[in-house]
């Protein structure tokens, strides 16, 4: 594998961390108030959450193309009055890997929110804690394994982002390919063995975040 | 549903096995995506006039071809360049003697139809106000390696190398430009005139190395030879060449087969 091979490896990697940090505050706020809260109109808020690890990827990346396009609804602003754009750069991978990853990150961790006694949250109000710090000191800690699994898939997730990541970012070298279009490319033009290899190296990451995530989802429900 | 499991069985089958009595009738037409108009307005007066249902597969030649390759059901490869036909050829699955030269095609530039910017000359590409450019995959797919190479002979793809988006397709590419997220493409002159979303900014004067050429072939794998070959022998008359010509291809002209 020559050094840009490599620099495809390491980039993936690097935008799927990104990706999952950015998606972290916001994925779980809204766990935990999907966990907590009840309202009128809270399935249809599921419903949209869980929207993208139903849909078929490519038509999740045509809408995220169509939105951030230099003609789009976001993208058109985007460009006129920031000069940022969005689609076909680095910033799209970023985006389409977060956009697939958010639903298996909600899930997760709203399982793991679920799982948290109630009661042990009450207890610590009546002795005078608020809001945030009973988050921080009873239900977050306690929810935490389960929350990290829930990360980790979603690293993988963001990992193997191929169809929206396509749509919207296309094949540009050294600027948005991942391992998964490498793979795609390779293949097309005809150089399985740099396929193959970067299929391992695909395989042996996700490998690695999967296992990490059933075995702390195991010891999870264990305790 | 099922009252045993031996009728799931034969449901199974039956399901899975109808498409089979069907498919005998119909011919399989890998093609380039540049020729998708003109190829399925000969198929509708081919099946008009009593002849098989044709089926298309229109796409990059670089991604057909390696689908044929790994054992697609094609029985008819219409390429947008000699090299893909070739690799078929060096593996034997051409039909002995069915290979033609059929079109010739142009490369152009395109911009978005509002665009502002002047592009006269390929050299206006290096601006900076052209900020991306998108060509079909300039490693594999024909359009692109056709506009690479004649980049390449004009001593401007160094300059070009780090503008470019490349798509799967040069009808990827058109939707690339038309969608105003790029600021040109090369793309055939037939495609252009098919979209009214771009306009053609530059003509590419004939003279790419190598020449633009659209062979054709029956597959040896063809379930029908004879049919395919009738196919063929269609897709070579006077008839169907008028309709390649009225949708901008140059169509060949050869008194005898090449292989």
């Amino acid at each position: 594998m020559a050094a840009g091979d490599w620099q495809i490896v390491g980039f993936t990697a690097w935008v799927s961390a990104l990706a999952t940090v950015l998606i972290l505050p916001f994925g779980l706020g809204v766990a935990w108030i999907l966990a907590r809260r009840q309202w009128p109109g809270k399935s249809l808020v599921e419903t949209l959450v869980a929207l993208p690890l139903v849909m078929p990827p490519v038509a999740t990346g045509l809408l995220l193309l169509r939105l951030l396009g230099q003609r789009g609804v976001l993208g058109s602003v985007l460009h006129r009055r920031f000069d940022l754009d969005i689609v076909f750069t680095w910033r799209a991978v970023l985006l389409a890997s977060a956009v697939m990853s958010f639903p298996l990150l909600v899930r997760s961790a709203r399982v793991a929110f679920e799982g948290v006694n109630p009661r042990l949250e009450q207890i610590a109000r009546t002795l005078g804690a608020g809001d945030l710090r009973v988050f921080f000191t009873i239900t977050f800690p306690l929810a935490s394994r389960g929350i990290v699994a829930g990360t980790l898939l979603a690293f993988a997730r963001a990992l193997g982002e191929f169809g929206a990541t396509v749509m919207v970012a296309g094949n540009i070298r050294g600027q948005t390919t991942t391992i998964s279009l490498a793979i795609f490319h390779a293949v097309e033009v005809g150089q399985d063995g740099l396929a193959y290899r970067f299929l391992g190296i695909s395989v042996a990451l996700a490998f690695l975040a999967v296992w990490t995530s059933e075995y702390l989802n195991s010891r999870n429900r264990a305790h | 549903m099922f009252r045993n499991t031996r009728t799931l069985v034969w449901f199974v089958v039956g399901a899975l096995g109808s498409p089979l009595t069907t498919a005998a009738a119909e011919l399989r037409v890998w093609a380039a995506s540049s020729l998708t108009e003109s190829l399925q307005e000969i198929a509708a007066t081919y099946e008009g006039s009593g002849g098989e249902h044709i089926l298309f597969n229109f796409g990059a030649s670089s991604l057909l071809a390696r689908q044929i390759q790994e054992g697609a059901p094609a029985d008819l490869f219409f390429s947008a360049d000699e090299a893909k036909m070739n690799s078929l050829d060096a593996q034997g699955l051409l039909a002995e003697g069915t290979r033609r030269d059929r079109l010739s095609n142009s490369l152009v530039i395109v911009v978005p139809t509002d665009s502002h910017l002047r592009i006269s000359s390929p050299e206006d590409l290096t601006t900076s106000a052209v900020k991306r450019l998108a060509l079909a995959d300039p490693e594999a797919v024909p359009a692109g390696i056709y506009s690479r190479t004649f980049l390449e002979k004009k001593g401007l793809w160094a300059v070009l190398a780090p503008k470019v988006v490349p798509a799967a397709s040069v009808r990827a590419a058109m939707a690339v430009v038309e969608s105003g997220d790029v600021d040109a493409a090369m793309v055939y002159k037939t495609d252009a005139t098919v979209s009214r979303k771009v306009k053609i900014a530059c003509e590419i004067p004939g003279g790419t190395e190598p020449p633009i050429r659209y062979p054709m072939a029956v597959l040896k794998r063809a379930r029908d030879p004879g049919a395919a070959t009738r196919l063929l022998n269609y897709l070579d008359s006077a008839e169907a060449g008028r309709v390649f010509q009225r949708h901008g291809f140059i169509v060949l002209a050869h008194s005898n087969p090449t292989k």
